[in-house]
């Protein structure tokens, strides 16, 4: 069964419509990447979906249930996990207490505990006690993975990863995907880097101003194609 | 100017830091200044006296009956009234905790009249240790110690559990909260829950040291008002600071002349927010 | 032809002809009416214009000040101590109270602007008690009890021979009269001083302020100083105002002058009822208030409390106020403010 859909997904922001009709799928066990240009839409997807924005019920539906109007806190509590674009962790904490929170609204058995997220990213653990924003970018990227994972989430959905960040550092990061989908995680990943989603990607969805305009296989899309649907092709 | 006058306004900073604690506390979590807080802390008095009253309890004990329903009173009024009011206008919940504020005083004086009351202590009311040069009676004495206490539980409610960090993480982004599956509005009531409840324990010790009626709610909040200032915002031992030096200040001011006691107290405040704006121990970002 | 920019509305073309005729009205009344009336109008006026200036500076300014009852006190004290000291006619006296109360707002702003928020407003409450606090020390004035107006300075105030002589009444009669006038006349300027400031370009830059700060900055505007000039401002007239409430009264005391219920409560509630951030509320509000006090006041904290609880449910439910709710309805504008630009009509062909 589908894990996670949407269908016919739309969202404004007052008098601004910022998705018209949106649908992707996520099965179980996929990593699915969105790719799309600044403002295709790809950080509303995500906030929708997560319940920070409200929708119509139906819009989104998890493991057969509509959640589409659900907020934030009850979205998160089935299961679905957002790592937010900007990372967005909380000054006031330490890096432990930014794990511990993670898993505030949701305490269900699993891989992902305290130590074994220490395992995936052994720096963090030197710096457990650092107020949550005294680190590097990447660092902090780490941090935030790590605070999605310790509701040991049957959906992660990470938003805008690679902004910022050294090259080096994203390939650190990315190195950890298997581990995460081999702890059972189900994964969409929003990424402007196009080369990095179809490395890891098993399928793609391509977006460009609210809507989708391609979708498939990375080894199956052209790289004609997803230009045109990347960029819009010329009329 | 003695050591005497001095360490009985030391003392007197723990009532005030009770009177701040709770004001600190809310606005350190939702950035709400409830102008109302000084008529519940009468308000709290006058719940506390009512019980020893009906029951012919300790005060002490009264204040530990009074406590939860405090707290309820604080949850339903964040839940039903003051939820609704919050966001970047800070107009509405200025003018709804002002009407509050009104209601709270108004009623009271429907329920009270305006005659000075008093909660009585007994024997503890004139109790005093004798230490050579000071002495210290038993009642400021407890309160300070109260006031200790207090902001010791605080701390460790905000730095050593769950619901602390909540209340934290709640305070730096609400928005992200909610995606660790924190429910905002529900923090925000239990943090004006729990202000109430430290309300209940600052009325009390008001209630038993002077006299109170309904009206002397805007000058208690004054005072915490500028505790919390001085102290800077968020910090609860700056709130400790901050109550002391106002309360040294008024007891040397008032051993100069009883009518500049108050007086004192504010010029103190207006001097350090003259040359510190942002108080003495402030919070690194806000 | 350049493109303009009008503000006029039909509704408020209409509102200016009915204002002039109410003024006009508003001057010949005394050789009607009885002396009780000229009393609730007095009160009525010096309420509005406290109101007004208290809009300017929250509605418009963005400043929520629970410590203008400061400025009452120092208007109604300079007149009294001027009257008292010098032997001052209370009426030439008037502009004393209003700069006393622009002196004190110097040192006041100074601090004040250093809080934010709702702190700002707790400020200046602290401001206004260590005034009071300050003033009660004054004994020439009578120091915490209060004093009154010397009575040889009361009956001889300039205008009071030429009223009694113009309606045939008696001193005390022509006072109430001569301070029902003076009130009248503070009200039109203060309104009509608010809406010029409004339409002008101050008045532009002041709603960009209280928007949007930074983004004011960010096009040359001077938030600093827009706010300075609006905080004295206000200062200013309230002062003013509360020297001419004095002046009719008579008699003055610290408790009194500096209440918190009667010159901060009280037009709170007249704003925020009427519709705060607009001309037009203040006007709905003072009347509503005065029905309210007149039908309940004798209720005493029953209708206190009453009022609190109608402020409340006000703000959480309709917080643009009555006006606000009118407006939102109608569309209609009194006192226009909202820009229009009309482009001049193309040439066709083009």
């Amino acid at each position: 069964m589908t894990l996670l859909q949407t269908r016919g997904l739309t969202a404004r922001y007052g008098d601004f419509q910022a998705l018209f009709g949106v649908g992707i799928t996520l099965e179980v066990g996929e990593c699915v990447a969105i790719i799309g240009a600044n403002g295709a839409g790809k950080t509303t997807l995500m906030r929708s979906i997560s319940g920070v924005l409200a929708n119509s019920p139906d819009q989104v539906v998890f493991d057969g249930q509509p959640i589409g109007a659900l907020p934030a806190d009850q979205v998160m509590a089935r299961g679905i996990a957002m790592v937010p674009e900007g990372r967005r962790l909380f000054p006031s904490l330490t890096v432990e207490e930014n794990l511990l929170i993670g898993a505030h609204g949701r305490k269900v058995a699993g891989p992902w505990t305290l130590e074994a997220i220490y395992g995936l990213f052994p720096i963090l653990k030197e710096r457990r006690r650092n107020p949550g924003t005294a680190l590097s970018g990447g660092q902090q990227q780490m941090v935030a993975i790590g605070r999605a994972l310790m509701s040991n989430p049957r959906v992660i959905l990470r938003d805008e990863l690679s902004l910022g960040l050294a090259p080096v550092v994203i390939r650190d990061i990315y190195a950890a995907l298997p581990r995460i989908r081999d702890g059972g995680g189900s994964v969409i990943i929003v990424e402007q880097d196009i080369g990095q989603a179809l490395k890891v990607a098993d399928r793609v969805y391509c977006m460009m101003e609210g809507r989708v305009t391609l979708s498939g296989r990375p080894a199956d899309l052209s790289r004609d194609a997803i230009h045109d649907a990347y960029f819009g092709a010329l009329a | 100017m003695s050591l005497d006058t001095i360490v009985q306004g030391i003392l007197l900073g723990g009532l005030y830091t009770l009177f701040a604690a709770g004001l600190s506390l809310v606005f350190g979590i939702m950035r709400l200044v409830n102008l109302a807080h000084g008529d519940l802390i009468v308000l709290a008095a006058y719940l506390v006296l009512t019980l020893v009253g009906m029951l012919g309890l300790n005060p002490f004990l009264a204040a530990l009956i009074a406590a939860p329903l405090m707290f309820a009173l604080g949850w339903g009024l964040q839940r039903l009234v003051l939820n609704r009011v919050l966001g970047p206008d800070i107009l509405p919940p200025l003018l709804v905790t002002f009407g509050l504020s009104i209601v709270v005083q108004n009623g009271l004086l429907m329920g009270f009249t305006a005659d000075s009351q008093r909660i009585s202590a007994g024997a503890l009311e004139t109790a005093s240790i004798d230490l050579g040069p000071v002495t210290l009676g038993i009642m400021p004495l407890l309160t300070f110690a109260s006031a200790i206490a207090v902001i010791l539980v605080l701390n460790w409610i905000f730095y050593r559990t769950a619901l602390g960090r909540a209340f934290r993480a709640t305070s730096d982004d609400p928005v992200t909260a909610s995606l660790m599956g924190i429910r905002p509005k529900a923090i925000f009531a239990q943090a004006t829950g729990l202000a109430l409840v430290i309300v209940t324990i600052a009325a009390l010790y008001l209630g038993m040291r002077a006299n109170f009626d309904p009206t002397i709610g805007p000058a208690r909040l004054i005072y915490a008002f500028e505790a919390v200032i001085i102290g800077g915002l968020g910090s609860l031992w700056g709130t400790l600071a901050g109550g002391i030096i106002i309360g040294v200040a008024q007891t040397l001011g008032a051993a100069v002349n009883p009518e500049w006691q108050i007086l004192a107290g504010h010029v103190a405040f207006l001097a350090v927010l003259l040359v510190r704006p942002r108080g003495l121990f402030p919070r690194a970002y806000d | 032809m350049r493109p303009t920019v009008t503000t006029r509305t039909r509704a408020s073309g209409i509102a200016a002809v009915v204002a002039v005729l109410l003024i006009a009205a508003g001057l010949a009344l005394p050789a009607v009416a009885d002396r009780g009336l000229i009393k609730d109008l007095f009160f009525i006026l010096t309420m509005l214009t406290l109101a007004q200036y208290w809009n300017l500076l929250a509605g418009y300014g963005g400043l929520v000040s629970v410590g203008q009852q400061a400025f009452v006190g120092l208007g109604a004290y300079g007149l009294f101590g001027a009257a008292i000291t010098w032997g001052m006619d209370p009426v030439l006296a008037l502009p004393l109270g209003g700069i006393l109360a622009l002196i004190v707002a110097v040192p006041t702003a100074f601090f004040a602007f250093r809080l934010a928020g709702a702190y700002f407003a707790i400020g200046t409450w602290v401001v206004a008690e260590v005034v009071r606090l300050s003033v009660a020390q004054w004994k020439a004035v009578g120091g915490g009890t209060g004093t009154s107006l010397p009575r040889e300075v009361q009956t001889d105030m300039t205008g009071s021979a030429l009223i009694e002589a113009l309606f045939d009444v008696r001193s005390a009669a022509a006072q109430d009269i001569l301070a029902y006038w003076l009130a009248l006349a503070l009200a039109v300027m203060t309104i009509g001083g608010i809406y010029l400031l409004l339409r002008s370009k101050s008045g532009l830059a002041l709603a960009a302020v209280r928007d949007n700060a930074e983004a004011a900055r960010a096009v040359g505007v001077n938030a600093k100083r827009m706010k300075w000039l609006v905080f004295l401002a206000a200062a200013f007239g309230t002062g003013l105002t509360g020297a001419l409430i004095y002046l009719q009264k008579g008699r003055i005391s610290p408790d009194a002058a500096f209440s918190v219920t009667d010159w901060t409560a009280y037009v709170i509630f007249i704003v925020v009822i009427g519709g705060i951030g607009t001309i037009e509320g203040p006007i709905l509000g003072i009347l509503v208030f005065f029905v309210l006090q007149t039908l309940f006041a004798d209720y005493g904290s029953t209708y206190l409390l009453a009022l609190g609880l109608i402020g409340i449910f006000v703000m959480l439910f309709a917080p643009r106020g009555l006006w606000g709710a009118i407006s939102d309805r109608t569309g209609v504008q009194f006192f226009p403010i909202r820009r229009r630009l009309t482009l001049p009509a193309k040439p066709p062909g083009t």
